[in-house]
Order: C-alpha cells, then structure tokens, then sequence
C-alpha cells in the first residue's frame, strides 16, 4: 500500500523550475531512494514534504489524506520526520534533550501540571525520558545523554540526527543523504542502521544517498531526478541500465569512461 | 547589490489566525491614516504653499536619511548584518567636526573662504566618521564573524552605545551649535539655501558612490562579495580588504550626512546619532535593503512622510500638538514594513532569510 | 621567533595603551581619584591604571609556555603601556586642550603619573609601577593552577570591600567597621586581613568545586546550593535584608530586584528562546501605567483602585501588550527582531509623552500619587517594606522560570532559539512557542513596572527610555544568556554596583557598551554559563522513590 504519493508536485523559485510534475509512489515498509545529479530538486522534494515549501501546483498526500501545505509542525506531528545533509542538531543541548524535544508532540501535560509538577507531569517526563534512553541505545549512543551534542563525534552526530527523528515515532523518515562524509567503515554501520529502522520499526524510508554504493545496496526502489523531472524509476537494476539515467549523468561531463555498473555521481567527485 | 535566496519561504496558500490578526490591525491603521488625511485637506487649514515647504524641507531631511540608509544597506550587502552602531558613526563626524567648524569661525576663515571651509569640514567628518566606520568593524565585527547572528548584534547595540557614552565622556554633554556660514543664509526661490547645499552635496556624493563602485577595483570588489562571498573569496578578491572598503565607504558618507545634517538644523550633541540612525535604517528597508538606488528612494519618502505625516494624518482628528507624533510615525513605518513587506517597497528580494 | 614575539608584545602594549587613554579621556580614570581603596595611597583610579598595566602584561605573557618567557614580554608590554600613559600625562600639560576634551586638565596628569606629575619622578613612578604590575601578571600565570586564579579573586574582593566602605561600614558591628577601615578605604591591616580570608576562601571553594565536578559532572547549580539548608539559609539572609540595611541599601535592593524581574522576564525571550527584544522598557512601561492609571487619582477617569486590584491587571494587560508585540514579529529573524522591538518600545514611549494623551496618562509630567499596597491595617510604605514584596516577586519568577525550563515548553523554547527550521520538523509551533515566551516574559517585566511605580509613586516617561532595555539586556549577557544566577549577578554587578558608586553614575552607559562587546568577545556564554542542564528528573526520579507520598501531595497542592 502505497504510504506517500505525490501527483504532479511543481515548485517554481521565480524563473527556475525547481520540481516539474513529479509523480511518486512510496510503498509502505519500502526503503525509497531519490538520486540525481545536483540542483535536480531532492532537497526541494524533502521541503514540500515536510511542509517547508508549499508547491504551486500537485498534490502530496499521506497514508490517503492530502497534506498539501501543512504547516511543517503538522506534518510532524503527523508521522513524517527527516534529518538533513548538513547535520542540523540542536548544539548546545545535550544528547537527551535534542531526543526530548524530537518526543515533544507525544508528552502530554498542561502548563500547570508543569509548574506545579503534578504526577501527571512527573510520569510523563519519566515516560519521555525512557523512550528517549531506548532511542538512544537503539542508534548505539548509550551512555553519551548528556554530552553537548556539538562535541559529539561527526557519526555520532548523525546517529543522533536519526534518533532525534525517531523519537517523533515517524511513519515516514526522510533521510538527506545520511553517509556524506562517513568513512567506508561508518557507511557499513549507517547502512545497517537504516535497515533495521525498516525491519525493527517497520518505519517507511525515503532516502537521498549520493554514495551508488548505498543506493544500490538498500533500495527497494530508485527514483531518478534531474532538472526537477522525474526521468526513471525501478528497482536499482533496473534504474542502473535506464539510458536516460546513464546520459543525465555522464552527459554533463561530471565523468567519463565510467561504465554504467560505476554510476558516477558528482556528489562523489 | 542584490542578494539572491533561492529557496524562499513563499507562504503561498497557509493563513493562520495570528497573520489574520496581523493584517486587521495593519488595515485599521491605514483607514485611520486615510480618514484623517481626508478630514485635514477638507478642514484646508494649510495653504498650497505651506504643504510645498513640508515637501521640501522633508526631501532635504531625506536626502540625509538617504546619505545614511547607504552604509546600512552596503554594509547588509557584504555582511548580511545590520550594523547597529552606524547612527553612531554618523554622530562621530558631525560631533568632532564641531570643534573645526568653530575655530574656522573663530579664525575667520569662514568668513573668508565659505566653500573650501565647507569642503574641509565634509571631508574631515568623512574621515573621523570612517575611522570610526573601521575601527567599529575591526574590534567588534571581525573577531565575531561566523559566530551566531546575535552575538554581533549584541555587540553591534554594544559599540553604539560605547561611542555615544565615548563621545559625551570627551566633549560633554550639552549642545554645540555649528556657526552660520554666510552664504547659505537666506532663501533662493522656495528653497532655504542650506536645503540647495543638502540636495547638491548628497548628489555629488552618491555621483562618487556609483563611480567608485562601477569603476574601481576596490568597488568591484565590493559588488562581488556582495554577490557571492564565497564564490569571490575563491575568485581571488580580498573578501576582508572589501568589507574593510564597504566599512569605509559607508562611513565616509555617513560623515558628509553629519555635516549636511548641521547646516540644516544646526545643533550637535552625542545622542543625535540615535533617532537618524534608526530611520535611515528604516529608509533602507524601504527601499530593500541591500539595494542602493533603494536606500536613496527610502530615505526621499520617509523624510516626505514624516515632514507631511503629522498635519496630513493627524490634524483632521483634532489631535493637539501632532508634531510630536512625527517619530511615531517614522517608527510606525518601520514596524509595519518589516512585518508587512521586509523585502521593501521595491521588491528586492531579502537575502539571509531563513533558509531552508 | 623573536621579533614576532617582540612585535606582538609592542601591539598589546599600545592597544593598551590606546584603551588608558580612552578611559582616561573619557574621565572614567580620574573620575575615581577621590575613591581610595586601601589607606589613602590607593585610589581606585590608581587600581584601575595597575588593572590595565597588568592585563597587558598577562595578555602578552599568556601564549607563552614558562615564566621565562612570559614575564620578560609582559613586562615590555606594561613599560610601553606605562610610557603611552606618561605621553598622555605630558600632552595634557604641556597643551591647553579643554576646550575640546572636557577632561585633559592637569588633574588628570597628576592621576595618571600616580601623584608625580608630568616630569621626570613621574615617568620614573610609572615605569616602576609597569615593572611590577608585568612582574606581578607574568608572575601570577605562571603559578600551578588555582593559585593565580585565588589570588586574583581575594585581591578583587579586597578592592570590592574598599570600594564600599561607604556602605558596609555603617552595616557592620562597630568593632569590625574600625578595624577594617580607615579614614578613607580599608586600613592597611584591614585590606591584609580581607585579602587572607577572601583567599583562604576561595581555596577551599576551590577544592570543594574540584571535588564536585568529579562527583557530578554537570550540576545546574554548584552542589551545595542545592541542599535544603543552604537555601533556606540564603532566603533567611535575603529576607532579613529590611532589618540591617538602611533606607538607601533597601531603597537599591528594591532596584535591583526591579532590573532581576526584568531579566528574568527577558531571560525567557532572549536567553531561552533566543530573541532578541530591544524593547523590552515597553512591557516595564506598560505595567508602570497601567498601575498608575488605575490607582493614581489624577488622569482617566479620576477613580481609583486598590493596589492589589490593580496589580493583576496590570500583569494581564503586560501579557496582552506581549502578544500584540509577539504577533507580528513572530516571523521575523533576529536583527529585525530586534529592531522592530525597538521600535515598539519607542513607540510607547513617545505616545506616553505626547500631548494627545496627556490626559489619560499625564504627558511629559508623568502621573504622581500613585497607589501604595496595604495588608489590613499595614501600609506597605517604605522601600525596607516594599523589599519584602519585591523578593517575594523575584522568587516567584524565579521559580517559575525553572519550572518551564524543565517543561516542554521550555525544550520548545530551546529547540526555537538553537534551531527554528528544525525545531519545526520536530513538531514544534513556533506560534504558541514564540508567544508563550513573549507573553510570560512580559509579564514579568509588567509586574516589575507595576512595582516600580507603586514604590516611587510617580511615573514619567524619561524612565521607560531605550537605556532600560539595553541595561537588561547588558545583565543577561554578562551573567550569561540562559542562566538564571547569571542575571541575579548581572543585576547586581550592572545595577546594585552603580547605585552604591554615584562617580559611576555618569559611565555606567560606557561600561555597558564595553561589557556587551568585551562579554561577547571573550566569554559569550557569560560570567555564570547556564550549564547543558542534565535533565533533573534522574534525581528526581530516585527522590521520588524514597518520600513518593509526600512528594506527590505537595504536587497535587
């Protein structure tokens, strides 16, 4: 059953045409990439989902109902959560804290249960703050809750990012390219992680990976992007011998020579 | 001086209550506003040629707005920051300046020379305002770039009120008074001849302005770490020597507004640079802030309005002594357009706007 | 290595210099000639000269690994500083310049030469006094750990204790004021006394906090204040502030109460929430003419109410005035923020002052006889009185503002100010967040207004100006944004220190402005940093196993 769809999604910014009639179908329990060449619209993508960005024309509907220009604090509180290509924590709070406030839309208590500290305040705090040890130990930071979480090591940042995503208990995950940067070592984990989030938590993925490597290893399905169109889609094999996915990629010149089992994405270069 | 932000926050379709509220407020006043302007021309207690002295006297306080507003808005080009402490800098010259004007007076050599008097004071108020300009930047812009957005603003509200508080410390308190200069007195046409002298000056000045900009290196420098600090840090421009530059150049023009502003209203003290300052910050907004033809157009509408503002909107109602409502309204302005139209009334657009 | 070396300490020297000559212009060094500190040679201009001679010195010294290196370059560094000071020394005698600079008089050559005069003892009295403060600097660093700091810390207190003989020794037991001061200052043997203790003092609160950090590594609040006893002690002392300070002490603590509101009221906008609010003076404002208005028998309608009437209106039309700031700036990013708030804040001010209202709020004389509390029979009238509401009303805040701290309101307002965007995706609203905290913030500054204009009695618009906000706004960031002890020690150092000095009075705008830039350059995060804070409920969670019942009733209470 399909979780997301989006019909015929365009978002203009001024004279650029940033998405142009994108038509996308993400399958439940599916783990979805988005890949395409820089300036091809995925992160614009992820903002008209989450809200961010109202689209001109198109609708985007989730579990059935449209979501089409929600607030972006609605759409969370619906079950969508992301995290971002270039690691945006809460730093100067602690490890804990950024994952509490990821379980704001679940804790609830009045203003003055909180000023008076009634039980109700009391449990679920407590409550907030277990879920919030278990995320913590279920992305492997135990142990770190109350480290600032600027000082945490660069994959531990993003560890955290999926945590804190975690904890608004998503339907859905976007995730923004979650291995730029990390070591071949570190991609193995993240590559884990991310299918555990699936198979563990039976949460949805969509994922924007630059790294073909990963795409190719975890996708069910791979919609390819370029110009803010949607050029291809299918299974990894099947997106990897697509000939307009060959061209949009090696006819801007970002590599040659490369056969088409070597996808050469510019991220990479 | 544009600044691009391709991924603007449009709004398009969301309405929440809080804009709704926002709006009916915004067109209340401006049916109060209407209503009593309406009210004012029907009473006709002004005459024509009263209504054309608000004009002009308000284009000659504009000008100098104008003449200001620039180093707010080059500075926001480069810097993406407002630099709180301008009205300061501007203060700097007109104060120090002073102390020329008088022993020129004293000497007679005012008398004497009237123009190259003139010039040795708008060229030395240009340059103590720059040194201020400069040093400003140094001490409490520079170490803190790339810091979170607050802490240079704190500093910046920090180093205005270090150079008022400086500048009371060193010359006082009271009130100075600039002497007369001999061949601005009296009126030519329906001008006075200090407003002629306010118009002319501000001309020339901007005339330099786009000549530096448009035909030096340093200028080009400027236009392009405005465009894109990053991409001409890597093309080879000192992007530190450019923002020096801007620092510099908004300074030096914030000095000849202190002195332009003297002639027209004569007295100097060390808070003057406050209530400027802040409206031709709202000139630049006005006008889209990072946009320089803008910060020239915002300065002339806000000083028409506020000169015309108070007998036009308020004198209809009845309301006793409006003039002193000349402030509210310039502060009105500035409330208003930054919530209703923070990208200016020329519609450039706002760079540094919450990305996404 | 060695000219580089050789360079820097020659800039440091003459930035130091530059900045002896500003403070000296200025007339913030001589202004303080008549002050002494310790017997009748040290004034605290003099203190103030050996402060910058010595900073020098250790701010050249400090990249350097070993004595050897640091005290020769500080000390280079101090002599040229020295030398600047004695050019300044010569220029103001030899050159008539007061015409232009108010304070280049031949006083001030005295003051800066230490009483020698722009001549040759001079010169050779300040050479010697920068040998020593670079001795003494380069000395100081290169001590192990905490003992340059303790030193530095009992030699400040000592000052501090000079500095307000004036006021401390009418307090003190006659036994004590004798020994401690002199005739002007502390006594020799009093300031050597002062100087032991405060340094056996900080020792053992040196050694104690090492203690505690290893034992937990991040407190909101150093250990000890948090046992029962210590509070209850320090609300003891607090409370019985009315009974040993006179008139003018109670007559400050009732101000810095005010500027403590206020702070704590701004803390919530600008230390948690991270908006910067220019205009805050508006909502201060706000509460003092609301309670003016309506108790005050002259303007309006000519009735009057009762004070505690009037008060929770005032706080009620505070929190109204919030939201009608708080709803359209609420997209705005921070410098327009800030500047809008501004103007809002300039906006009342002059609509206060303007003729047109004057009937309704008294125009530019402001309203007089303005209401005063009763309890039964008792009147609270004097400023002693009136301090026990103030502290009732600060503590309240204060408990408040930990209370939402610990909420998720106040994770909101946290997620807000760290990152708006995200903070967004994770569910948040920034409307009800953003108004929440202006709305709350603003009434605190709303009840400070209400309490400021019963205590004075009168209101005029000259108090509500923008040097209010900017003074609060100087108090978070020097205790440090987000940390509630910081604003208590912000109000205390920004206002309560001024109050005490009158010579200050006149600098007190030049100290802010140094203060927001030097605060931000060196240490942003303040003097008292708000801690991550570990979430409490671990302890209290374990609390709440040992006393469930009771604690849970207090709750339900």
């Amino acid at each position: 059953m399909a979780l997301l769809e989006t019909f015929h999604l365009t978002k203009r910014f001024g004279g650029l045409v940033a998405l142009r009639d994108v038509d996308l179908v993400v399958q439940e329990r599916a783990i979805h990439s988005v890949i395409g060449p820089n300036g091809a619209g995925k992160t614009t993508l992820f903002n008209c989902i989450t809200g961010f960005l109202v689209p001109d024309a198109g609708d985007i509907r989730f579990s059935g109902t449209s979501i089409t220009g929600l607030r972006p604090d609605l759409v969370a509180r619906l079950g969508i959560a992301r995290t971002y290509q270039n690691i945006r924590l809460f730093r100067h709070l602690s490890v804990l804290d950024n994952v509490l406030i990821g379980l704001h839309p679940h804790i609830n208590y009045s203003l003055l249960d909180a000023i008076l500290r009634t039980s109700r305040y009391r449990r679920a705090e407590r409550t907030a703050e277990r879920e919030a040890r278990e995320l913590l130990a279920f992305v492997g930071l135990t142990g770190k809750e109350f480290f600032t979480a600027v000082n945490l090591p660069y994959g531990d940042q993003r560890r955290l990012e999926i945590a804190r995503a975690l904890a608004l208990r998503p339907k859905l995950l976007l995730l923004d390219e979650p291995t730029a940067g990390m070591n071949p070592h570190e991609t193995e984990e993240m590559i884990r992680l991310i299918r555990r989030l699936r198979d563990e938590r039976g949460i949805t993925i969509l994922l924007i990976e630059h790294d073909m490597k990963v795409v190719m290893n975890i996708s069910d399905v791979v919609t390819v992007l370029d110009f803010g169109e949607k050029i291809a889609e299918g299974t990894p094999e099947e997106v990897r011998r697509n000939p307009r996915v060959i061209e949009a990629y090696l006819g801007r010149g970002a590599a040659s020579g490369l056969g088409p089992s070597t996808l050469p994405l510019p991220g990479e270069a | 001086m544009t600044i691009a932000a391709p991924h603007r926050f449009t709004g398009g379709r969301r309405i929440d209550i809080s804009q709704l509220i926002v709006w009916t407020i915004g067109g209340i006043l401006l049916a109060i506003v209407l209503l009593g302007s309406i009210l004012t021309l029907r009473a006709g207690h002004y005459t024509a040629a009263q209504w054309r002295d608000f004009v002009v006297f308000g284009i000659a306080q504009g000008a100098i707005y104008a003449l200001i507003a620039l180093g707010y808005t080059m500075v926001y080009g480069v810097l993406r920051m407002i630099n709180f402490a301008h009205g300061e800098v501007f203060m700097s010259g007109a104060m120090t300046t002073f102390f020329l004007a008088d022993y020129l007076n004293r000497s007679g050599f005012l008398k004497a020379h009237p123009w190259i008097s003139l010039v040795a004071m708008l060229l030395f108020s240009g340059l103590v305002s720059m040194t201020v300009a400069v040093l400003v930047e140094r001490i409490a812009y520079r170490p803190l770039r790339g810091a979170p957005r607050l802490v240079p603003l704190i500093t910046a509200v920090g180093a205005s009120f270090f150079l008022q508080y400086t500048f009371r410390g060193l010359f006082g308190s009271g009130v100075r008074a600039y002497p007369a200069i001999p061949v601005l007195q009296g009126k030519l046409w329906v001008f006075q001849k200090t407003q002629i002298a306010v118009f002319v000056g501000v001309l020339i000045t901007l005339a330099l302005l786009v000549l530096f900009l448009q035909r030096t290196r340093a200028g080009l420098a400027i236009r392009a770490v405005a465009e894109d600090r990053e991409a001409a840090a890597l093309m080879g421009v000192d992007v530190d020597r450019a923002i020096v530059t801007t620092f510099a150049v908004g300074g030096f023009m914030a000095g000849i507004a202190g002195v332009l502003y003297a002639l027209v209203f004569v007295q100097v003290q060390f808070f003057m640079g406050f209530l400027p300052g802040i409206k031709a910050f709202t000139a630049a907004v006005l006008g889209g802030i990072g946009n320089l033809p803008g910060a020239a157009v915002g300065g002339l509408v806000l000083g028409v309005i506020e000169s015309i503002g108070p007998s036009l909107f308020f004198d209809g109602y009845g309301i006793r002594a409006a003039h002193q409502l000349k402030d509210v309204i310039a502060f009105t302005i500035l409330v208003l357009i930054l919530i209703f139209r923070p990208t200016g009334l020329l519609g450039e657009r706002l760079g540094g706007e919450e990305r996404v | 290595m060695i000219v580089h070396a050789a360079r820097r300490a020659i800039f440091i020297g003459l930035v130091a210099g530059i900045a002896g000559w500003h403070l000296s212009l200025v007339g913030l060094i001589p202004a303080f000639a008549q002050r002494r500190l310790v017997g009748d040679a040290l004034t605290f201009s003099y203190a103030l000269l050996v402060a910058l001679l010595a900073l020098a010195a250790y701010a050249t010294g400090r990249r350097y690994p070993g004595a050897v290196q640091r005290i020769p370059w500080g000390i280079l560094s101090a002599l040229l500083s020295s030398l600047m000071l004695f050019l300044l020394a010569l220029l103001v005698t030899h050159l008539n310049l007061r015409q232009i600079l108010l304070n280049a008089t031949p006083e001030l050559a005295r003051v800066l030469t230490f009483g020698g005069g722009a001549s040759g003892a001079g010169l050779v009295r300040l050479l010697l006094i920068g040998l020593l403060a670079g001795l003494f600097a380069g000395g100081l660093s290169a001590l192990p750990r905490p003992w340059g700091r303790v030193i530095v810390s009992a030699a400040l207190m000592t000052l501090l204790l000079g500095l307000l003989r004036d006021v401390l020794g009418p307090l003190l037991p006659q036994v004590v004021t004798s020994f401690l001061y002199g005739t002007a200052g502390l006594s020799l043997a009093g300031a050597l006394v002062t100087f032991l203790l405060a340094a056996v003092l900080f020792t053992l609160r040196w050694s104690l906090r090492a203690k505690a950090v290893t034992a937990r590594a991040t407190a909101a609040v150093p250990a000890t204040l948090r046992q029962p006893v210590t509070q209850a002690l320090l609300l003891l002392i607090l409370a019985s502030v009315p009974l040993w300070a006179g008139l003018f002490l109670s007559n400050v603590a009732d101000f810095v109460g005010f500027y403590i509101l206020m702070g704590l009221g701004l803390n919530l906008v600008l230390g948690f929430a991270g908006l910067l609010d220019l205009g805050y003076v508006a909502f201060f404002a706000v509460g003092a003419y609301t309670m003016a208005v309506l108790t005050s028998p002259e303007v309006g309608q000519r009735f009057t109410l009762d004070f505690w009437i009037a008060l929770p209106i005032a706080i009620v039309t505070t929190v109204l005035a919030g939201l009608l700031v708080g709803l359209p700036v609420l997209r705005m990013r921070g410098d327009y923020l800030a500047i809008a708030t501004l103007g809002f804040g300039e906006i009342v001010r002059l609509l206060v002052l303007s003729d047109w209202l004057k009937p309704y709020l008294g125009g530019a004389q402001g309203v007089t006889r303005i209401g005063r509390p009763s309890i039964a029979s008792w009147r609270i009238d004097s400023p002693q009185e009136f301090y026990l509401l103030v502290l009732l009303s600060c503590l309240f805040a204060w408990f408040l503002s930990v209370r939402l701290r610990d909420s998720r309101l106040g994770r909101s307002w946290f997620a807000i100010r760290e990152d708006e965007h995200v903070a967004q995706a994770m569910g948040i609203n920034r409307v009800t967040a953003k108004l929440s905290a202006f709305a709350i913030g603003a009434s605190f500054g709303g009840l400070s207004g209400a309490l400021f204009a019963s205590l004075v009695g009168s209101v005029v618009p000259a108090s509500f100006s923008l040097l209010v906000s900017i003074n609060v706004v100087a108090v978070l960031v020097l205790g440090g944004m987000g940390s509630l002890p910081g604003v208590v020690v912000g109000a205390l150092a920004l206002v309560g220190l001024p109050e005490l000095l009158r010579e200050f009075q006149e600098y007190r705008l030049l100290v802010y402005g140094i203060v927001l830039i030097a605060m931000m350059l060196f240490r942003p995060a303040g003097l008292l940093p708000e801690r991550i804070h570990r979430r409490e409920l671990e302890e209290a969670v374990e609390e709440a196993r040992e006393i469930a019942p009771a604690e849970i009733a207090t709750g339900r209470g």
